[in-house]
């Protein structure tokens, strides 16, 4: 149907030219919102090929945390934004001509012998209306991928720990509470009985 | 008529770019950063376009994690990052060559 | 004690001795060492007298005894072994005799030098190496015994080795020597390839069966192998013998001390050559044009070595001279098929020259290492003992009537007038004008050495290096040391040619040893006409030898009694004559510019270029200086710049990408 193949197209397009954004823009906070404008046109064209809950985790998690998390750093770091694109241009041609290069040679594979045409891999038919492409990979994953999907998260507990360890800055001078140290304390080191001679009462 | 070659032709293109990007990049550590990503979303394009082509949900949920190990990979960019601002106050990559051999 | 443990002692007793003198020579000091190498060479001659005296009147018959076998390698045996037949025990006695005369003439001529040990472990191993060639039963053997001579005559030569033309003069020996070993190896790689065997007897079989066939060398021409093996063999013999042009080492090995002169450069070393012809009697009667070959280059160096000697001042050079024009007559011999003619004048020429050698030696020690004749002069009166026995040696080698020299000098002039080969009318001219040269450069040395006025004087505060001319004490007469081995070799020079002449010569007594066939034998063409020793002698006065002998005696009776002026008149009326003699022939100068210089430079551009530039330069020091170059190169693309990496990255993948897309 043509309205898929417009679609496709138009959202293509898009993405294309976020990523060509990505790269060229000056100024980093416009290329992390360039890189925005690609995740979105990629969950649009995943929605054409029916993977939803693709789609829409794309958006949430990706662009909803990752990229805010990178215009936080971008925003935070100081950045000078002159001469940070000098030499750019010196080292185009060579860049442009590995990019054609690359390019070429993947396309190259991809179109070869028909490999990926329509006679080898036929378009299935579109899933009904109540089909549930959420609910199919939630079960997919839940029994085939149970080990993946638990691993999964412990890699991303480790995640956390790691950033918040290699980022973590003491501040000096403060006071802490060590409560291991508070409950280990022994009565010696607190308390010291003196004898000592009872002194007369100074006055009356 | 959509076939499966249309998908791998972007996937293949936003690969390229990405890796053009990665080194035609010689100021900015973070841009290198969001050059990655957009070649695990060109992988992920490639996956999702099988997945719909051969009937299969197993595209998808590699994708899945794909998304998770990403945002973990990212997160810890980000953090090194963060620390390397802190350290050397630049982050013009030819200025990081410390590893110089 | 059994024949084959007397055998085994007798080259053993020296090597000992060598190896103690030698390698103790701190331990046994001079005294322990000259004892040693006397007693070691000393019973060694006893036991090899004894061996002879078993042949001539035990009937001992020939021994081939193989000691050691060595290895076995593809069929060829390679042992050690003995061949003791009359030809070998002959030249054992002579060979110890003259080396026990030497090492006890040594005792009293070394006295004073600092290596006093050395010499005589050299002199002892020389004789251990001599009688391992001349009682060899192969020729693997016989090449051993062959370069060990060389080496030991190297380090004789070179003995005072600060000396700079004594070092010059042992190189060239050797690298001479090496220029005929050369030839001599070729020979026996040519026999090893006829007939499989390297035992004499086994090739000695075999010798007939390769008659006629040939091979074709040097473009193309066919020679006779028969031929190609002899006049190889030869060619040892040439360098070992010093036939010209191989001659050039002798008159230079004079550099070494005298009694080494006598033992090496006259009696023992320099015949070894002879004696291999000889031993090969079998192969060499089968070629004729060999033969041809060996009696030509014997007659050139019998008469132009005659000439040259008559020029010469040093009175060792004088009898080293003598020595290669007797040593060509020894060749011609060969030449002409009398092999036992040459050895029996091979043999009476070991005694008489090493006389003449160490009488010159005894000269030279009472004027305090003086060598030059024209210094000389009067010294019979001082040194009575040293003037009779050198008179004895002179007349013995001139050819003088009963003395010794005459029997075996006139029986290879006559052999040569009987023979009819190809060359031998040559070489009958060239013996006889000998016998007149010989004769007068003798009597020059006499004369000039002990007769007419002394030619020197006697300043006492002199010093200890006086100059030509003047001497610090009066000479005197040497020591019984010295002078006892001149009276013990002067007995020989004497009798033993009339004794051995009739069975050595025509009674056959080397006929086990030597093979001459019937249409070649000179010898036996000159025992018809022999009658007895005595008939010989008395007969000898209407010979043309015996008066071209008395000419030469007369002219130089002339000239250097009366008449001394004459000789410079001559000089001065020839004078490129004379240069051309005093030059030797330009042998010398004549390899230098062609050989010698070429090869230094060889050698210096091999040195240079191949090896400090090549192979040090480019190979060793260029592969590591390659590898700094490379890798400080690749050093830069460690930049730390993380893009440079990750572009280095991925032109790798695109690389492999591409590989493997063209493979699919």
């Amino acid at each position: 149907m043509p309205i898929y193949e417009i679609v496709f197209y138009v959202f293509s397009s898009v993405m294309l030219a976020g990523a060509v954004g990505v790269i060229t823009v000056r100024n980093p906070v416009y290329a992390a919102l360039c890189l925005v404008l690609t995740f979105f046109s990629a969950s649009a064209i995943w929605m054409l090929l029916e993977a939803e809950f693709l789609a829409i985790i794309l958006i949430v998690v990706y662009v909803g945390a990752v990229m805010v998390l990178f215009l936080f750093v971008v925003m935070m770091l100081d950045i000078n934004v002159a001469p940070l694109k000098e030499g750019f241009i010196r080292y185009l041609p060579v860049g442009i001509v590995v990019a054609l290069l690359m390019a070429a040679e993947l396309l190259v594979l991809i179109w070869s012998k028909g490999r990926f045409e329509a006679g080898a891999y036929p378009l299935p038919a579109p899933n009904p209306a109540e089909f549930s492409n959420t609910k199919a990979v939630g079960e997919w994953l839940f029994t085939h991928y149970l080990l993946a999907f638990e691993v999964a998260g412990i890699v991303l507990l480790v995640a956390i720990i790691a950033a918040v360890a290699l980022t973590l800055r003491h501040r000096t001078g403060g006071h802490r509470q060590d409560p291991s140290m508070q409950v280990r304390v022994q009565r010696d080191e607190r308390v010291r009985l003196v004898k000592m001679k009872p002194e007369p009462r100074q006055g009356s | 008529m959509l076939t499966l070659t249309h998908f791998l032709t972007l996937g293949a293109i936003l690969f390229s770019l990405s890796v053009t990007g990665i080194f035609l990049n010689r100021k900015n550590v973070i841009i290198l950063l969001m050059c990655i990503e957009l070649m695990l979303l060109a992988v992920n394009m490639n996956f999702v376009a099988f997945s719909r082509f051969l009937g299969n949900l197993d595209g998808q949920v590699f994708v899945f994690f794909i998304l998770t190990v990403a945002a973990a990979e990212a997160a810890i960019g980000l953090a090194i990052l963060v620390v390397l601002f802190r350290n050397r106050q630049t982050i013009n990559v030819a200025e990081l060559d410390d590893l110089k051999g | 004690m059994s024949l084959k443990m007397i055998l085994l002692l007798i080259p053993l007793l020296p090597l000992a001795a060598a190896a103690v003198a030698g390698l103790l020579r701190n331990q046994v000091g001079r005294a322990g060492a000259h004892w040693v190498a006397i007693l070691g060479v000393g019973i060694s001659f006893f036991l090899s007298a004894y061996v002879l005296y078993l042949q001539v009147y035990g009937g001992l018959e020939t021994q081939n005894l193989s000691v050691y076998t060595w290895m076995v390698s593809d069929g060829i045996r390679f042992e050690i072994g003995f061949l003791i037949d009359h030809l070998s025990a002959l030249m054992m006695t002579v060979v110890t005799f003259v080396s026990f005369m030497v090492h006890i003439y040594t005792i009293g001529y070394m006295a004073d030098d600092p290596g006093y040990q050395r010499f005589f472990s050299y002199i002892a191993l020389f004789t251990f190496s001599m009688l391992m060639l001349v009682m060899s039963n192969n020729f693997l053997q016989l090449f051993f015994g062959w370069e060990a001579v060389g080496l030991v005559s190297y380090l004789l030569i070179g003995f005072w080795f600060k000396r700079e033309s004594a070092i010059a003069a042992g190189l060239k020996a050797f690298l001479v020597n090496r220029v005929g070993d050369f030839g001599f190896l070729l020979g026996i790689a040519a026999i090893l390839y006829c007939f499989g065997s390297m035992d004499y007897y086994e090739v000695f079989g075999q010798a007939r069966s390769i008659e006629g066939e040939t091979v074709s060398i040097i473009g193309g021409f066919e020679w006779q192998w028969i031929t190609v093996i002899c006049i190889c063999l030869f060619i040892g013999a040439m360098g070992k013998s010093a036939q010209a042009p191989l001659h050039v080492w002798l008159p230079d090995s004079m550099e070494g001390p005298t009694p080494i002169s006598a033992l090496i450069h006259a009696a023992t070393m320099v015949t070894a050559g002879i004696f291999m012809v000889a031993r090969m009697s079998p192969l060499f009667e089968l070629s004729d044009a060999a033969l041809s070959f060996v009696m030509l280059i014997g007659a050139v160096t019998a008469l132009s070595m005659g000439l040259v000697g008559i020029v010469q001042n040093d009175i060792k050079r004088v009898i080293a001279y003598s020595t290669l024009s007797q040593l060509g007559y020894m060749t011609v011999a060969l030449g002409v098929s009398a092999y036992s003619a040459a050895i029996f004048h091979l043999m009476t020429h070991a005694f008489f020259k090493a006389l003449l050698f160490l009488g010159a030696g005894s000269v030279i020690i009472a004027l305090h290492h003086q060598q030059d004749m024209r210094f000389m002069g009067g010294l019979r009166k001082q040194m009575p003992v040293t003037w009779i026995t050198a008179w004895i040696g002179t007349l013995a080698l001139i050819g003088f009537p009963f003395m010794s020299g005459f029997y075996s000098k006139d029986a290879i002039i006559e052999a040569v007038h009987a023979s009819t080969r190809f060359g031998s009318g040559v070489a009958y001219w060239a013996v006889l004008l000998g016998v007149l040269i010989t004769s007068f450069y003798s009597f020059r040395l006499l004369y000039l050495t002990f007769h007419g006025q002394p030619r020197y004087r006697v300043d006492v505060g002199a010093g200890d290096h006086p100059p030509d001319g003047v001497l610090q004490h009066t000479p005197h007469e040497s020591p019984l040391v010295v002078t006892v081995p001149l009276i013990l070799l002067a007995i020989p020079s004497i009798v033993i040619g009339y004794m051995t002449i009739e069975p050595v010569l025509f009674g056959g007594w080397l006929s086990d040893s030597i093979t001459i066939l019937p249409q070649n034998d000179s010898v036996a063409a000159v025992g018809h006409h022999f009658h007895g020793p005595m008939a010989m002698a008395t007969h000898a006065l209407s010979t043309a030898p015996f008066w071209l002998m008395i000419g030469g005696f007369v002219l130089a009776t002339f000239i250097y009694q009366f008449r001394p002026a004459v000789a410079d008149q001559l000089q001065q009326k020839m004078p490129r004559l004379h240069r051309i003699l005093e030059n030797k022939f330009y042998f010398d100068e004549f390899y230098q510019k062609v050989f010698v210089s070429r090869v230094i430079n060889i050698g210096n551009g091999l040195w240079k270029k191949a090896d400090a530039g090549l192979i040090d330069g480019v190979l060793v020091n260029g592969s590591a200086r390659l590898m700094g170059n490379l890798s400080e190169r690749i050093r830069l693309w460690q930049s730390g710049f993380l893009f440079q990496y990750a572009f280095a990255m991925i032109v790798g993948l695109i690389s492999m990408i591409a590989i493997w897309v063209m493979l699919k």
